[in-house]
C-alpha cells in the first residue's frame, strides 16, 4: 500500500512537472480517477514479461530509467466491454505518453490491444487492432509521428489481470503501450 | 528420417484402401434390411449391439494385434453412440476365420446385431496382413468383407477404416473414425500460456506437437487433403497467417501485409483461403489464390469482418461481423456481392462454420453471460442449441457433418488456477457429449477430411 501511495505521488509530481496544457485537471485526475490508476498499474506491473517480449524487435531498447519515468504517465487505457472509444480519463494518459513522447523524440512504442475472455477469440484479436489502433490514432492527432508507433493485437491471449471476475475482465480489456 | 518412414507408411495404407475397396466391391451386398438401418437425422435412438470378435491369427486363436484391432474398432463405434459392444466375455464360441460362416446360434442370444470376425497377422517380411467380415445376425447374411496389408505402424488406421466401414453399412452415412484433429495444446499459468499446435487421431491417439512453443499459436485448419495447416502464428511478434506442411514440418508465412492476418480457412477445392487483414482500427474478409498469392478484398467496412467459413461448392461465404452493432453472422458470395444477415436471435452470433452437407451453420453464441454452440439453417432458421458453459467456443465438424467438436474452458480462479480447457464433441442431435481426452490442456480443434 505504501508502495503503490508513492507510485500516485510521484506520478502526480511528474504531472505537475512536465504537463503545462492541461495543469487545472492534474489534481482532480489524480483523486478522481486513483482507483483506476491503481488498476492501471497493477495492469502494467503483471504482464511485464510480455513487455520484455515484444521489445526486442527494435534496435536500440529504453533503459530503465527511462521506462521507469514511461511507467508514470501512466501505460495503460481501458476500455468499455466490446468498445474502442477513449474515454476522457483515456484521452488523458495518452496526452500525458504523447507529451512523454515529444519531449523524448528518440523513444518508439508498441502498443498491445487486448480484449477480455467473454468474446470469440477471432473477434477479439479484432477488436484488440481496433483498441490499439484507437490509442494510436490519438497519439498521432496529439502530433507523434506515426512511424514511431507500431501496433499488435494480442486478442484474449495476454490477460494482465488473472481471473474471471468483472473486475480482471475490466482490466484486460485494454490498450497498452510498452516502451521498445 | 522419421518423415521418410511415415510416407513410406501412408504408402501403403493408400495402396491397402484400394486393395479393400476392389474386395468390398466384389463381395458387398447391396442393402441391409430396413430394419436394422438407423435414422440418425432423429433425436435419440437405440444404439446397434454388435459384437466384434478379437482378430485372429494364423493358429485361430486371438492374436495380440488382432485383439488391438478389435479394441479400436469397438472404441470408434461406441464412440459415435450408434453402436454398443457386446462384452466379449459373452461370447459362447469366439470365432476363429473371417472367411467360416458363424454359427447364428451363438450370436442371437447375446442380443447381437452384427458381428465383426477378422484375421491379423504379421507375415515374414514384418507386414500386417488383415482381413474382415461384417455379418447381418439378424438376416444372417454377410454384408461386407476386406482385406489388405500394412506396416505395423498403420495398425490404428487399418481398425479406423474397419469401424468406418462398419458405420457406413449400418448408417448408410459416411463415416469419420479414420480422421485427425489438429489443435492447440495449453499449459503454464493463465496469464501467459504456452500454446502449441498438436494433431492426433480423432480418438486421441498418436499424438505429437508440430510446434515447439516458442511462437503463440492460435486457430489451425485443415487444408482439404489435411496435408497442410492454416494457423495464426506470432512469429518475431508479428500476428499472421502461416501454412504448415504436416509431413515435413515446414512453414510459409501467406503474404506480406501492413496490418495483421489471422481467421484463416480453405477453400473446398485447397486452392483458396480466406482470412481476415485487420488494419487501422477495421477488419476486413480477403481471399487468397494459393497459388499465386494473390489477393482479393471482399469485405469494405469500418466494421470487424472475420471468421469467414465457405460453404461446401466454394460459392458462399458465411461470417462475423459487427457492422449492424453487435456481432452477427452474414452471408455472402464468395465475390463479397449480396450481403445478408442471417442471425436474429438474441444475444451475439460468432465464429460460423458451414457443415460438410451444406444444409446447416455451426455458431458461437453469447447470451446472458453463457456461451453456446450451435447449428441453424442456412437462412438463420431452426437454431438448436447443442452445448452450453462458462466459454465454449470453436464449432469444427466431423466431415459427414453428423458431430460437432469445439472446446469449453473453466473460470480462471484470481490465484490464476482453473481456466482448464478441454475439446470436447456432440452429435448435432444434442445427444452423447463426451470429452476429448488430451494430454495437456486443449483448445481451438479443427476436424480434418477423412484421410487418404
Amino acid at each position: 500500500m505504501i508502495k503503490r501511495l508513492f507510485t500516485l505521488l510521484t506520478a502526480t509530481a511528474f504531472l505537475a512537472a512536465c504537463e503545462t496544457a492541461s495543469t487545472t485537471t492534474g489534481d482532480v485526475t489524480s483523486s478522481a480517477q486513483s482507483s483506476s490508476t491503481n488498476a492501471s498499474t497493477t495492469a502494467s506491473s503483471s504482464s511485464s514479461s510480455s513487455s520484455s517480449a515484444s521489445s526486442s524487435s527494435s534496435g536500440e531498447t529504453a533503459t530503465a530509467s527511462v521506462k521507469s519515468e514511461f511507467a508514470k504517465v501512466g501505460t495503460t487505457v481501458l476500455f468499455d466491454f466490446d468498445s474502442a472509444q477513449l474515454t476522457d480519463y483515456a484521452q488523458r494518459v495518452l496526452d500525458r505518453q504523447a507529451a512523454f513522447m515529444k519531449a523524448r523524440p528518440e523513444t518508439r512504442v508498441t502498443i498491445g490491444g487486448h480484449a477480455d475472455e467473454r468474446g470469440t477469440r477471432e473477434y477479439n484479436l479484432a477488436l484488440g487492432e481496433r483498441r490499439a489502433s484507437s490509442a494510436r490514432d490519438y497519439l498521432v492527432t496529439k502530433g507523434v509521428n506515426a512511424a514511431r508507433i507500431r501496433i499488435i493485437s494480442y486478442g484474449k491471449e495476454r490477460p494482465a489481470s488473472v481471473g474471471s471476475t468483472e473486475a480482471a475482465w475490466r482490466l484486460n480489456r485494454r490498450a497498452q503501450t510498452v516502451l521498445n | 528420417m522419421v518423415f521418410d518412414v511415415l510416407r513410406q507408411k501412408i504408402g501403403w495404407l493408400f495402396s491397402l484402401s484400394s486393395a479393400w475397396m476392389l474386395i468390398c466391391g466384389l463381395f458387398a451386398v447391396p442393402a441391409f434390411s430396413q430394419t436394422l438401418r438407423l435414422d440418425i437425422t432423429e433425436g435419440q435412438i437405440a444404439p446397434i449391439p454388435v459384437a466384434v470378435a478379437d482378430f485372429t491369427g494364423l493358429d485361430g486363436t486371438p492374436s495380440n494385434v488382432g485383439r488391438q484391432i478389435s479394441q479400436v474398432i469397438a472404441d470408434d463405434l461406441v464412440s459415435s453412440g450408434l453402436f454398443t459392444a457386446i462384452d466379449s466375455a459373452a461370447f459362447i464360441a469366439p470365432p476363429t476365420s473371417p472367411s467360416l460362416r458363424p454359427n447364428f446360434s451363438n450370436w442371437t442370444p447375446l442380443g447381437a446385431k452384427g458381428l465383426v470376425v477378422g484375421s491379423a497377422f504379421v507375415d515374414s517380411d514384418g507386414l500386417l496382413q488383415v482381413e474382415f467380415a461384417l455379418w447381418d445376425v439378424v438376416s444372417q447374411r454377410r454384408i461386407t468383407e476386406g482385406g489388405g496389408s500394412a506396416e505395423q505402424a498403420g495398425v490404428r488406421r487399418i481398425a479406423h477404416q474397419i469401424a468406418d466401414f462398419v458405420y457406413e453399412e449400418f448408417t448408410g452415412d459416411t463415416a469419420y473414425f479414420d480422421t485427425q484433429i489438429v489443435y492447440v495444446s495449453e499449459s503454464g499459468p493463465a496469464s501467459r500460456r504456452l500454446k502449441r499446435l498438436a494433431i492426433m487421431d480423432q480418438d486421441g491417439h498418436n499424438h505429437r506437437f508440430l510446434t515447439s512453443g516458442l511462437d503463440l499459436v492460435l486457430t489451425p485448419r485443415f487444408s482439404p487433403t489435411a496435408h497442410e495447416i492454416a494457423y495464426l502464428n506470432y512469429f518475431n511478434d508479428e500476428p499472421n497467417v502461416y501454412l504448415l506442411d504436416v509431413a515435413s514440418g515446414r512453414t510459409e508465412r501467406l503474404g506480406s501485409f501492413p496490418g495483421m492476418t489471422f481467421a484463416p480457412r480453405f477453400g473446398p477445392d485447397g486452392n483458396k483461403l480466406i482470412m481476415s487483414l485487420a488494419e487501422d482500427g477495421r477488419t476486413d474478409i480477403f481471399e487468397m489464390d494459393l497459388r499465386t498469392q494473390t489477393i482479393t478484398q471482399l469485405t469494405q467496412s469500418a466494421s470487424i469482418d472475420t471468421s469467414p467459413s465457405y460453404s461446401p461448392d466454394g460459392n458462399l461465404i458465411v461470417f462475423n461481423s459487427d457492422r449492424g452493432g453487435t456481432q452477427q453472422l452474414y452471408i455472402m458470395r464468395r465475390d463479397g456481392t449480396k450481403v445478408e444477415r442471417i442471425s436474429f436471435g438474441e444475444g451475439r452470433y460468432a465464429t460460423p462454420v458451414w457443415s460438410p452437407r451444406g444444409d446447416i451453420i455451426a455458431f458461437t453464441k453469447i447470451y446472458k453471460g453463457e456461451f453456446y454452440i450451435g447449428v441453424m439453417n442456412v437462412d438463420g432458421s431452426g437454431e438448436r442449441l447443442l452445448a452450453k458453459g462458462f466459454l465454449v467456443e470453436a464449432p469444427t465438424w466431423a466431415p459427414n457433418g453428423r458431430v460437432l467438436k469445439y472446446f469449453k474452458q473453466n473460470p480462471t480462479a484470481e490465484d490464476g488456477t482453473g481456466g482448464e480447457t478441454y475439446i470436447y464433441r456432440v452429435d448435432i442431435t444434442g445427444f452423447n457429449e463426451q470429452r476429448v481426452v488430451t494430454p495437456s490442456f486443449a483448445s481451438d480443434p479443427a476436424w480434418s477430411p477423412l484421410l487418404q
